[in-house]
Protein backbone atom coordinates (compact mmCIF):
# COMPACT_ATOMS: atom_id res chain seq x y z
CA UNK A 1 0.00 0.00 0.00
CA UNK A 2 1.43 3.41 -0.99
CA UNK A 3 1.72 5.61 2.09
CA UNK A 4 -0.11 8.89 1.66
CA UNK A 5 1.29 12.43 1.93
CA UNK A 6 0.27 14.93 4.61
CA UNK A 7 -2.21 16.58 2.27
CA UNK A 8 -3.98 13.31 1.49
CA UNK A 9 -4.94 12.16 4.97
CA UNK A 10 -7.66 13.34 7.39
CA UNK A 11 -6.49 15.85 10.00
CA UNK A 12 -5.88 15.10 13.66
CA UNK A 13 -5.31 11.39 13.11
CA UNK A 14 -9.03 10.88 12.61
CA UNK A 15 -10.09 7.71 10.85
CA UNK A 16 -13.09 8.43 8.67
CA UNK A 17 -13.56 4.92 7.33
CA UNK A 18 -15.10 2.41 9.72
CA UNK A 19 -13.34 -0.95 9.91
CA UNK A 20 -10.29 0.07 7.91
CA UNK A 21 -8.01 -1.66 10.43
CA UNK A 22 -8.48 -4.52 7.96
CA UNK A 23 -6.16 -2.72 5.58
CA UNK A 24 -3.43 -2.42 8.20
CA UNK A 25 -1.12 -5.38 8.11
CA UNK A 26 -0.29 -6.21 11.72
CA UNK A 27 0.87 -9.75 11.02
CA UNK A 28 4.45 -8.58 10.61
CA UNK A 29 4.76 -8.06 14.40
CA UNK A 30 4.52 -11.82 15.01
CA UNK A 31 7.27 -13.85 16.74
CA UNK A 32 5.42 -17.18 16.68
CA UNK A 33 3.29 -18.42 13.80
CA UNK A 34 0.26 -20.68 14.37
CA UNK A 35 0.39 -23.73 12.09
CA UNK A 36 -2.96 -25.40 11.55
CA UNK A 37 -3.30 -29.12 10.96
CA UNK A 38 -6.48 -29.71 8.99
CA UNK A 39 -6.23 -33.49 9.57
CA UNK A 40 -6.62 -33.37 13.34
CA UNK A 41 -8.96 -30.34 13.56
CA UNK A 42 -12.47 -31.22 14.80
CA UNK A 43 -13.89 -27.78 13.87
CA UNK A 44 -15.04 -26.99 17.40
CA UNK A 45 -14.23 -23.31 16.68
CA UNK A 46 -12.85 -22.62 20.16
CA UNK A 47 -9.90 -20.92 18.50
CA UNK A 48 -12.30 -18.71 16.52
CA UNK A 49 -14.03 -17.59 19.73
CA UNK A 50 -10.78 -16.98 21.56
CA UNK A 51 -8.67 -15.23 18.91
CA UNK A 52 -8.33 -11.54 19.94
CA UNK A 53 -7.49 -10.48 16.39
CA UNK A 54 -10.34 -12.18 14.49
CA UNK A 55 -7.71 -14.08 12.55
CA UNK A 56 -9.31 -17.52 12.49
CA UNK A 57 -10.97 -17.90 9.10
CA UNK A 58 -14.16 -19.92 8.88
CA UNK A 59 -16.73 -20.83 6.27
CA UNK A 60 -20.06 -22.56 6.79
CA UNK A 61 -19.24 -23.47 10.37
CA UNK A 62 -15.85 -24.92 9.57
CA UNK A 63 -12.39 -23.62 10.12
CA UNK A 64 -10.65 -22.90 6.82
CA UNK A 65 -7.34 -21.35 7.88
CA UNK A 66 -5.56 -18.50 9.62
CA UNK A 67 -5.33 -14.89 8.42
CA UNK A 68 -1.58 -14.37 8.69
CA UNK A 69 -1.80 -10.70 7.66
CA UNK A 70 -3.46 -9.89 10.98
CA UNK A 71 -2.54 -12.75 13.33
CA UNK A 72 -0.12 -11.36 15.92
CA UNK A 73 1.03 -14.76 17.13
CA UNK A 74 -0.26 -14.66 20.70
CA UNK A 75 -0.81 -18.43 20.80
CA UNK A 76 -4.22 -18.30 22.48
CA UNK A 77 -5.73 -20.41 19.71
CA UNK A 78 -3.14 -23.16 20.25
CA UNK A 79 -3.63 -23.00 24.02
CA UNK A 80 -7.41 -23.35 23.67
CA UNK A 81 -7.39 -26.08 21.05
CA UNK A 82 -8.87 -29.16 22.83
CA UNK A 83 -7.60 -31.99 20.65
CA UNK A 84 -4.54 -34.05 21.41
CA UNK A 85 -2.22 -33.65 19.63
CA UNK A 86 -3.27 -30.02 19.13
CA UNK A 87 -4.53 -28.95 15.73
CA UNK A 88 -2.65 -25.65 16.08
CA UNK A 89 1.04 -25.58 16.86
CA UNK A 90 3.06 -22.38 17.47
CA UNK A 91 6.42 -22.21 15.69
CA UNK A 92 9.05 -19.49 15.68
CA UNK A 93 8.63 -17.34 12.55
CA UNK A 94 12.35 -17.58 11.88
CA UNK A 95 12.19 -21.38 11.99
CA UNK A 96 9.18 -21.43 9.63
CA UNK A 97 10.94 -19.07 7.22
CA UNK A 98 14.20 -20.97 7.35
CA UNK A 99 12.26 -24.17 6.69
CA UNK B 1 -26.57 48.76 20.43
CA UNK B 2 -23.94 47.82 22.94
CA UNK B 3 -24.19 47.62 26.70
CA UNK B 4 -21.80 49.43 29.04
CA UNK B 5 -20.98 47.19 31.99
CA UNK B 6 -18.67 47.32 34.97
CA UNK B 7 -17.00 43.93 35.16
CA UNK B 8 -13.84 42.28 36.39
CA UNK B 9 -11.82 40.34 33.84
CA UNK B 10 -13.20 37.08 35.20
CA UNK B 11 -16.76 38.36 34.98
CA UNK B 12 -16.12 39.66 31.46
CA UNK B 13 -14.97 36.16 30.45
CA UNK B 14 -18.03 34.61 32.11
CA UNK B 15 -20.25 37.14 30.33
CA UNK B 16 -18.74 36.18 26.97
CA UNK B 17 -19.24 32.51 27.83
CA UNK B 18 -22.85 33.13 28.87
CA UNK B 19 -23.51 34.69 25.49
CA UNK B 20 -21.64 31.98 23.57
CA UNK B 21 -23.51 29.33 25.57
CA UNK B 22 -21.19 26.44 24.66
CA UNK B 23 -22.60 22.91 24.60
CA UNK B 24 -20.21 21.63 27.26
CA UNK B 25 -18.09 23.39 29.88
CA UNK B 26 -15.79 21.52 32.25
CA UNK B 27 -14.70 23.33 35.40
CA UNK B 28 -12.25 22.92 38.23
CA UNK B 29 -11.39 25.82 40.55
CA UNK B 30 -7.95 27.41 40.82
CA UNK B 31 -7.02 30.92 41.89
CA UNK B 32 -7.30 33.37 40.16
CA UNK B 33 -9.57 31.65 37.62
CA UNK B 34 -12.07 30.36 40.22
CA UNK B 35 -14.46 33.30 40.02
CA UNK B 36 -14.74 32.97 36.25
CA UNK B 37 -16.29 29.51 36.49
CA UNK B 38 -18.11 30.50 39.67
CA UNK B 39 -19.87 33.20 37.70
CA UNK B 40 -20.54 30.89 34.77
CA UNK B 41 -21.93 28.25 37.16
CA UNK B 42 -24.36 30.93 38.39
CA UNK B 43 -25.55 31.44 34.84
CA UNK B 44 -26.08 27.69 34.57
CA UNK B 45 -27.88 27.50 37.93
CA UNK B 46 -30.09 30.44 36.98
CA UNK B 47 -31.09 28.70 33.77
CA UNK B 48 -29.62 31.46 31.59
CA UNK B 49 -27.59 29.00 29.51
CA UNK B 50 -28.21 25.52 28.21
CA UNK B 51 -24.56 24.45 28.58
CA UNK B 52 -23.81 21.14 30.25
CA UNK B 53 -21.49 22.07 33.14
CA UNK B 54 -19.25 19.17 34.14
CA UNK B 55 -17.66 19.57 37.57
CA UNK B 56 -14.55 17.44 37.43
CA UNK B 57 -12.00 16.33 40.00
CA UNK B 58 -8.86 17.92 38.52
CA UNK B 59 -7.64 20.03 35.63
CA UNK B 60 -6.34 16.92 33.90
CA UNK B 61 -9.94 15.72 33.93
CA UNK B 62 -11.23 19.18 32.94
CA UNK B 63 -9.23 19.11 29.72
CA UNK B 64 -9.98 15.42 29.19
CA UNK B 65 -13.73 16.05 29.50
CA UNK B 66 -13.41 19.03 27.16
CA UNK B 67 -11.52 16.95 24.60
CA UNK B 68 -14.09 14.14 24.84
CA UNK B 69 -16.97 16.55 24.40
CA UNK B 70 -15.26 18.30 21.49
CA UNK B 71 -14.60 14.96 19.79
CA UNK B 72 -18.28 14.17 20.23
CA UNK B 73 -19.00 17.31 18.22
CA UNK B 74 -19.87 19.70 21.04
CA UNK B 75 -18.67 23.31 21.26
CA UNK B 76 -16.57 22.91 24.41
CA UNK B 77 -14.77 25.21 26.80
CA UNK B 78 -12.88 25.15 30.07
CA UNK B 79 -10.66 27.64 31.92
CA UNK B 80 -7.69 27.46 34.23
CA UNK B 81 -4.54 29.08 35.66
CA UNK B 82 -0.93 28.18 36.41
CA UNK B 83 -0.60 24.77 38.07
CA UNK B 84 -4.00 23.80 36.71
CA UNK B 85 -2.67 24.37 33.21
CA UNK B 86 0.47 22.45 34.11
CA UNK B 87 -1.62 19.51 35.33
CA UNK B 88 -3.68 19.41 32.14
CA UNK B 89 -0.60 19.82 29.91
CA UNK B 90 -0.70 16.27 28.57
CA UNK B 91 -4.24 16.71 27.30
CA UNK B 92 -3.62 20.31 26.20
CA UNK B 93 -1.16 18.91 23.67
CA UNK B 94 -3.64 16.23 22.64
CA UNK B 95 -6.45 18.76 22.10
CA UNK B 96 -4.35 20.56 19.49
CA UNK B 97 -3.11 17.33 17.95
CA UNK B 98 -6.68 16.10 17.47
CA UNK B 99 -7.53 19.49 15.94
CA UNK B 100 -10.36 20.20 18.37
CA UNK B 101 -11.47 23.85 18.31
CA UNK B 102 -11.68 24.28 22.07
CA UNK B 103 -11.53 27.77 23.58
CA UNK B 104 -9.92 28.13 26.99
CA UNK B 105 -9.47 31.34 28.96
CA UNK B 106 -6.27 31.11 31.00
CA UNK B 107 -5.87 33.56 33.86
CA UNK B 108 -2.11 34.03 34.04
CA UNK B 109 -0.49 33.10 37.31
CA UNK B 110 3.06 32.16 38.31
CA UNK B 111 3.84 28.47 38.34
CA UNK B 112 4.89 26.98 41.68
CA UNK B 113 7.22 26.86 43.38
CA UNK B 114 7.52 28.33 45.79
CA UNK B 115 3.77 28.62 45.65
CA UNK B 116 2.52 31.97 44.42
CA UNK B 117 -0.96 32.96 43.25
CA UNK B 118 -0.12 36.19 41.43
CA UNK B 119 0.47 37.08 37.83
CA UNK B 120 3.25 36.16 35.55
CA UNK B 121 3.27 34.42 32.19
CA UNK B 122 5.19 31.29 33.13
CA UNK B 123 2.05 29.18 32.75
CA UNK B 124 1.01 30.05 29.20
CA UNK B 125 4.56 30.65 27.98
CA UNK B 126 5.32 27.17 29.28
CA UNK B 127 2.89 25.70 26.79
CA UNK B 128 3.63 27.96 23.85
CA UNK B 129 4.67 24.95 21.77
CA UNK B 130 1.59 22.80 22.43
CA UNK B 131 -0.07 23.77 19.16
CA UNK B 132 -2.64 26.15 20.65
CA UNK B 133 -3.27 29.62 19.31
CA UNK B 134 -2.54 32.14 22.07
CA UNK B 135 -4.21 35.54 22.34
CA UNK B 136 -3.00 37.84 25.16
CA UNK B 137 -5.41 40.46 26.52
CA UNK B 138 -4.58 43.95 27.79
CA UNK B 139 -7.74 44.56 29.81
CA UNK B 140 -11.23 43.22 30.58
CA UNK B 141 -12.61 44.60 27.32
CA UNK B 142 -10.07 42.58 25.37
CA UNK B 143 -10.80 39.49 27.46
CA UNK B 144 -14.43 39.72 26.39
CA UNK B 145 -13.62 40.56 22.77
CA UNK B 146 -10.88 37.93 22.44
CA UNK B 147 -13.08 35.11 23.74
CA UNK B 148 -15.82 35.95 21.24
CA UNK B 149 -13.29 36.05 18.41
CA UNK B 150 -11.53 32.91 19.62
CA UNK B 151 -14.61 30.79 18.95
CA UNK B 152 -14.65 31.87 15.31
CA UNK B 153 -10.87 31.55 14.92
CA UNK B 154 -10.77 28.06 16.42
CA UNK B 155 -13.67 26.84 14.32
CA UNK B 156 -12.40 28.30 11.02
CA UNK B 157 -12.28 25.31 8.66
CA UNK B 158 -8.74 26.14 7.52
CA UNK B 159 -7.55 26.40 11.15
CA UNK B 160 -9.35 23.95 13.48
CA UNK B 161 -7.01 24.53 16.40
CA UNK B 162 -7.76 25.26 20.05
CA UNK B 163 -7.34 28.83 21.28
CA UNK B 164 -6.09 30.04 24.65
CA UNK B 165 -7.24 33.53 25.64
CA UNK B 166 -4.91 34.73 28.36
CA UNK B 167 -5.25 37.58 30.82
CA UNK B 168 -3.21 38.70 33.80
CA UNK B 169 -4.24 37.20 37.12
CA UNK B 170 -5.65 39.73 39.62
CA UNK B 171 -4.43 42.72 37.57
CA UNK B 172 -7.16 42.00 35.01
CA UNK B 173 -9.09 39.08 36.50
CA UNK B 174 -10.04 40.85 39.73
CA UNK B 175 -10.13 44.50 38.67
CA UNK B 176 -13.48 46.04 37.74
CA UNK B 177 -13.45 48.04 34.54
CA UNK B 178 -16.02 49.64 32.31
CA UNK B 179 -16.44 47.72 29.11
CA UNK B 180 -18.79 47.47 26.20
CA UNK B 181 -20.55 44.16 25.67
CA UNK B 182 -22.62 43.20 22.67
CA UNK B 183 -26.29 42.35 22.79
CA UNK B 184 -27.10 38.65 23.24
CA UNK B 185 -28.70 38.21 19.81
CA UNK B 186 -25.67 39.74 18.09
CA UNK B 187 -23.33 37.31 19.84
CA UNK B 188 -25.62 34.36 19.07
CA UNK B 189 -25.45 35.33 15.41
CA UNK B 190 -21.70 36.01 15.59
CA UNK B 191 -20.79 32.57 16.94
CA UNK B 192 -23.49 30.81 14.91
CA UNK B 193 -24.42 27.14 15.02
CA UNK B 194 -21.36 24.97 15.53
CA UNK B 195 -20.89 22.59 12.65
CA UNK B 196 -18.16 20.17 13.72
CA UNK B 197 -15.95 18.63 11.04
CA UNK B 198 -16.14 15.27 12.83
CA UNK B 199 -18.42 13.93 15.48
CA UNK B 200 -18.24 10.65 17.33
CA UNK B 201 -22.02 10.77 17.76
CA UNK B 202 -22.79 10.48 14.05
CA UNK B 203 -23.68 6.80 13.92
CA UNK B 204 -24.31 6.96 10.17
CA UNK B 205 -20.67 7.90 9.66
CA UNK B 206 -18.80 6.07 12.41
CA UNK B 207 -15.22 7.26 12.86
CA UNK B 208 -12.29 7.00 15.20
CA UNK B 209 -10.44 9.69 17.14
CA UNK B 210 -6.98 9.24 18.55
CA UNK B 211 -5.80 5.91 17.16
CA UNK B 212 -2.21 4.76 17.32
CA UNK B 213 -0.06 6.84 14.99
CA UNK B 214 3.42 5.45 14.53
CA UNK B 215 6.46 6.02 12.34
CA UNK B 216 4.30 5.84 9.24
CA UNK B 217 1.90 8.79 9.79
CA UNK B 218 2.63 10.78 12.99
CA UNK B 219 5.05 13.05 11.11
CA UNK B 220 2.43 13.84 8.46
CA UNK B 221 -0.08 14.80 11.16
CA UNK B 222 2.44 17.20 12.73
CA UNK B 223 3.03 18.73 9.30
CA UNK B 224 -0.73 19.33 9.04
CA UNK B 225 -0.72 21.11 12.40
CA UNK B 226 2.10 23.35 11.18
CA UNK B 227 0.01 24.20 8.14
CA UNK B 228 -3.00 25.07 10.30
CA UNK B 229 -0.77 27.45 12.27
CA UNK B 230 0.38 28.95 9.00
CA UNK B 231 -3.25 29.58 8.02
CA UNK B 232 -4.15 31.01 11.41
CA UNK B 233 -2.78 34.59 11.08
CA UNK B 234 -5.03 35.33 8.11
CA UNK B 235 -8.01 33.93 10.02
CA UNK B 236 -7.17 35.97 13.14
CA UNK B 237 -6.94 39.11 11.03
CA UNK B 238 -10.10 38.42 9.04
CA UNK B 239 -12.13 37.68 12.16
CA UNK B 240 -10.61 40.71 13.92
CA UNK B 241 -11.85 42.88 11.07
CA UNK B 242 -15.33 41.30 10.99
CA UNK B 243 -15.55 41.74 14.75
CA UNK B 244 -14.78 45.41 14.24
CA UNK B 245 -17.85 45.67 12.04
CA UNK B 246 -20.20 44.46 14.78
CA UNK B 247 -18.45 46.04 17.78
CA UNK B 248 -16.54 49.07 16.54
CA UNK B 249 -13.37 47.47 17.92
CA UNK B 250 -11.12 46.01 15.27
CA UNK B 251 -8.33 43.60 16.17
CA UNK B 252 -5.07 42.60 14.53
CA UNK B 253 -2.22 40.25 15.36
CA UNK B 254 -0.25 43.09 16.91
CA UNK B 255 -1.02 46.62 17.97
CA UNK B 256 1.28 49.42 16.90
CA UNK B 257 1.00 52.17 19.51
CA UNK B 258 2.81 55.34 18.37
CA UNK B 259 5.09 53.04 16.47
CA UNK B 260 5.31 54.58 12.99
CA UNK B 261 8.14 57.02 13.72
CA UNK B 262 9.22 55.51 17.04
CA UNK B 263 12.97 55.36 17.64
CA UNK B 264 12.66 53.71 21.03
CA UNK B 265 10.33 50.76 21.26
CA UNK B 266 9.01 48.68 24.10
CA UNK B 267 7.62 45.24 23.24
CA UNK B 268 5.13 43.76 25.70
CA UNK B 269 2.00 41.70 26.05
CA UNK B 270 -0.86 41.65 28.54
CA UNK B 271 -1.82 44.36 31.03
CA UNK B 272 1.64 45.97 30.99
CA UNK B 273 0.75 47.38 27.57
CA UNK B 274 -1.80 49.64 29.26
CA UNK B 275 0.85 50.99 31.61
CA UNK B 276 3.27 51.48 28.71
CA UNK B 277 0.69 53.46 26.71
CA UNK B 278 0.25 56.00 29.52
CA UNK B 279 4.01 56.43 29.76
CA UNK B 280 4.30 56.81 26.00
CA UNK B 281 1.62 59.54 25.99
CA UNK B 282 3.61 61.42 28.62
CA UNK B 283 6.93 61.05 26.84
CA UNK B 284 5.42 61.93 23.46
CA UNK B 285 4.13 65.17 25.01
CA UNK B 286 7.80 65.90 25.78
CA UNK B 287 8.68 65.28 22.14
CA UNK B 288 10.26 61.84 22.62
CA UNK B 289 9.86 59.36 19.78
CA UNK B 290 8.72 56.39 21.79
CA UNK B 291 6.31 53.61 20.94
CA UNK B 292 4.88 50.25 21.94
CA UNK B 293 4.62 47.01 20.03
CA UNK B 294 1.89 45.03 21.68
CA UNK B 295 1.76 41.38 20.79
CA UNK B 296 -1.82 40.18 20.88
CA UNK B 297 -1.28 36.93 19.03
CA UNK B 298 1.82 35.21 20.38
CA UNK B 299 1.02 31.86 18.76
CA UNK B 300 1.28 31.77 15.85
CA UNK B 301 4.05 34.35 16.16
CA UNK B 302 3.49 37.07 13.54
CA UNK B 303 7.16 37.29 12.66
CA UNK B 304 6.95 39.23 9.42
CA UNK B 305 4.55 41.88 10.71
CA UNK B 306 6.60 42.36 13.83
CA UNK B 307 9.87 42.69 11.93
CA UNK B 308 8.25 45.25 9.63
CA UNK B 309 6.87 47.21 12.58
CA UNK B 310 10.14 47.59 14.52
CA UNK B 311 12.94 47.21 12.02
CA UNK B 312 13.70 50.94 11.89
CA UNK B 313 13.86 51.42 15.67
CA UNK B 314 17.15 52.59 17.17
CA UNK B 315 16.74 50.59 20.35
CA UNK B 316 14.21 47.99 21.48
CA UNK B 317 13.32 46.71 24.95
CA UNK B 318 11.53 43.38 25.09
CA UNK B 319 9.60 42.85 28.30
CA UNK B 320 9.25 39.25 29.42
CA UNK B 321 7.00 38.28 32.32
CA UNK B 322 8.47 34.78 32.45
CA UNK B 323 11.84 33.10 32.29
CA UNK B 324 13.06 30.52 29.83
CA UNK B 325 15.63 29.03 32.17
CA UNK B 326 18.99 28.47 30.56
CA UNK B 327 17.94 30.06 27.29
CA UNK B 328 19.48 33.24 25.87
CA UNK B 329 16.61 35.49 27.00
CA UNK B 330 12.92 35.27 27.79
CA UNK B 331 10.46 33.66 25.37
CA UNK B 332 9.30 36.93 23.81
CA UNK B 333 12.84 38.26 23.52
CA UNK B 334 14.07 35.19 21.67
CA UNK B 335 11.28 35.40 19.12
CA UNK B 336 11.79 39.12 18.55
CA UNK B 337 15.51 38.59 18.08
CA UNK B 338 14.81 35.83 15.57
CA UNK B 339 12.24 38.00 13.75
CA UNK B 340 14.82 40.78 13.31
CA UNK B 341 17.43 38.43 11.87
CA UNK B 342 17.95 39.24 8.23
CA UNK B 343 16.02 42.54 8.31
CA UNK B 344 19.21 44.60 8.48
CA UNK B 345 18.09 46.05 11.82
CA UNK B 346 20.97 47.55 13.79
CA UNK B 347 18.81 48.30 16.81
CA UNK B 348 20.21 47.80 20.28
CA UNK B 349 18.10 44.98 21.69
CA UNK B 350 17.69 44.47 25.40
CA UNK B 351 15.59 41.99 27.35
CA UNK B 352 13.89 43.02 30.58
CA UNK B 353 12.50 40.30 32.80
CA UNK B 354 9.87 41.76 35.10
CA UNK B 355 6.80 41.09 37.17
CA UNK B 356 7.54 37.51 38.23
CA UNK B 357 5.16 36.20 40.86
CA UNK B 358 3.05 39.34 40.57
CA UNK B 359 5.85 41.86 41.31
CA UNK B 360 4.38 45.22 40.39
CA UNK B 361 5.50 47.05 37.28
CA UNK B 362 5.11 50.80 37.54
CA UNK B 363 5.14 53.69 35.11
CA UNK B 364 8.55 54.62 36.51
CA UNK B 365 9.92 51.24 35.47
CA UNK B 366 8.81 51.82 31.90
CA UNK B 367 10.15 55.38 31.93
CA UNK B 368 13.46 53.97 33.10
CA UNK B 369 13.33 51.47 30.24
CA UNK B 370 12.89 54.23 27.67
CA UNK B 371 15.70 56.23 29.29
CA UNK B 372 17.91 53.14 29.06
CA UNK B 373 17.04 52.77 25.38
CA UNK B 374 18.22 56.32 24.65
CA UNK B 375 21.54 55.54 26.33
CA UNK B 376 21.85 52.29 24.43
CA UNK B 377 21.15 54.01 21.11
CA UNK B 378 23.85 56.63 21.89
CA UNK B 379 26.46 54.10 22.93
CA UNK B 380 25.77 51.35 20.40
CA UNK B 381 25.06 47.76 21.41
CA UNK B 382 24.18 47.19 25.06
CA UNK B 383 26.82 45.28 26.98
CA UNK B 384 24.22 43.55 29.11
CA UNK B 385 21.35 42.23 27.05
CA UNK B 386 19.44 40.83 30.04
CA UNK B 387 18.13 43.21 32.68
CA UNK B 388 15.48 43.20 35.38
CA UNK B 389 12.71 45.60 36.36
CA UNK B 390 11.71 45.71 40.02
CA UNK B 391 14.24 43.15 41.19
CA UNK B 392 16.23 43.96 44.33
CA UNK B 393 19.84 43.74 43.12
S1 LIG C 1 -1.95 -16.83 17.38
FE1 LIG C 1 -3.33 -15.40 18.44
S2 LIG C 1 -3.78 -13.92 16.87
FE2 LIG C 1 -2.93 -15.64 15.77
S3 LIG C 1 -4.68 -16.82 15.18
FE3 LIG C 1 -3.99 -17.63 17.13
S4 LIG C 1 -5.22 -16.56 18.65
FE4 LIG C 1 -5.42 -15.43 16.73
S1 LIG D 1 -9.67 -25.12 18.43
FE1 LIG D 1 -8.44 -26.66 17.41
S2 LIG D 1 -9.87 -28.22 16.87
FE2 LIG D 1 -11.09 -26.45 17.42
S3 LIG D 1 -11.43 -25.44 15.45
FE3 LIG D 1 -9.62 -24.52 16.29
S4 LIG D 1 -7.96 -25.70 15.46
FE4 LIG D 1 -9.77 -26.88 15.10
Amino acid sequence: MREKTWTEIPIGGAIEEAGNADAYETGSWRTYRPLWNEETCIHCLRCWVACPDSSILISEGKMTGIDLEHCKGCGICAFECPVDPKAIEMKLETDVKNG
Amino acid sequence: MSRRLILTGNDAAAEAMRQIDPDVVAAFPITPQTELMHKFAEHVADGEVKAELVLVESEHSAMSATVGAAAAGARSMTATSANGLALMWEIVYIAASYRLPIVMPVVNRALSGPINIHCDHSDTMGCRDTGWIQLYSENAQEVYDNILQAIRIAESPEVLLPVMVTFDGFIISHTAEVLEALEDDIVTKWVGEYDPKYTLLDTDNPMTFGPLDLQDYYFEHKRQQMEAMREAPAAVKKIGKLYGEISGRQYELIERYQLDDAEFVVVALGSTCGTAKVVIDELRAQGKKVGLLKIRCFRPFPETEIAEAIKNAKAIAVLDRSVSFGAPGGPVHKEIKAALFGTGSTAGLVNYVYGLGGRDISMDHIKQTFADLETIADSGTPTDSLRFLGLRE
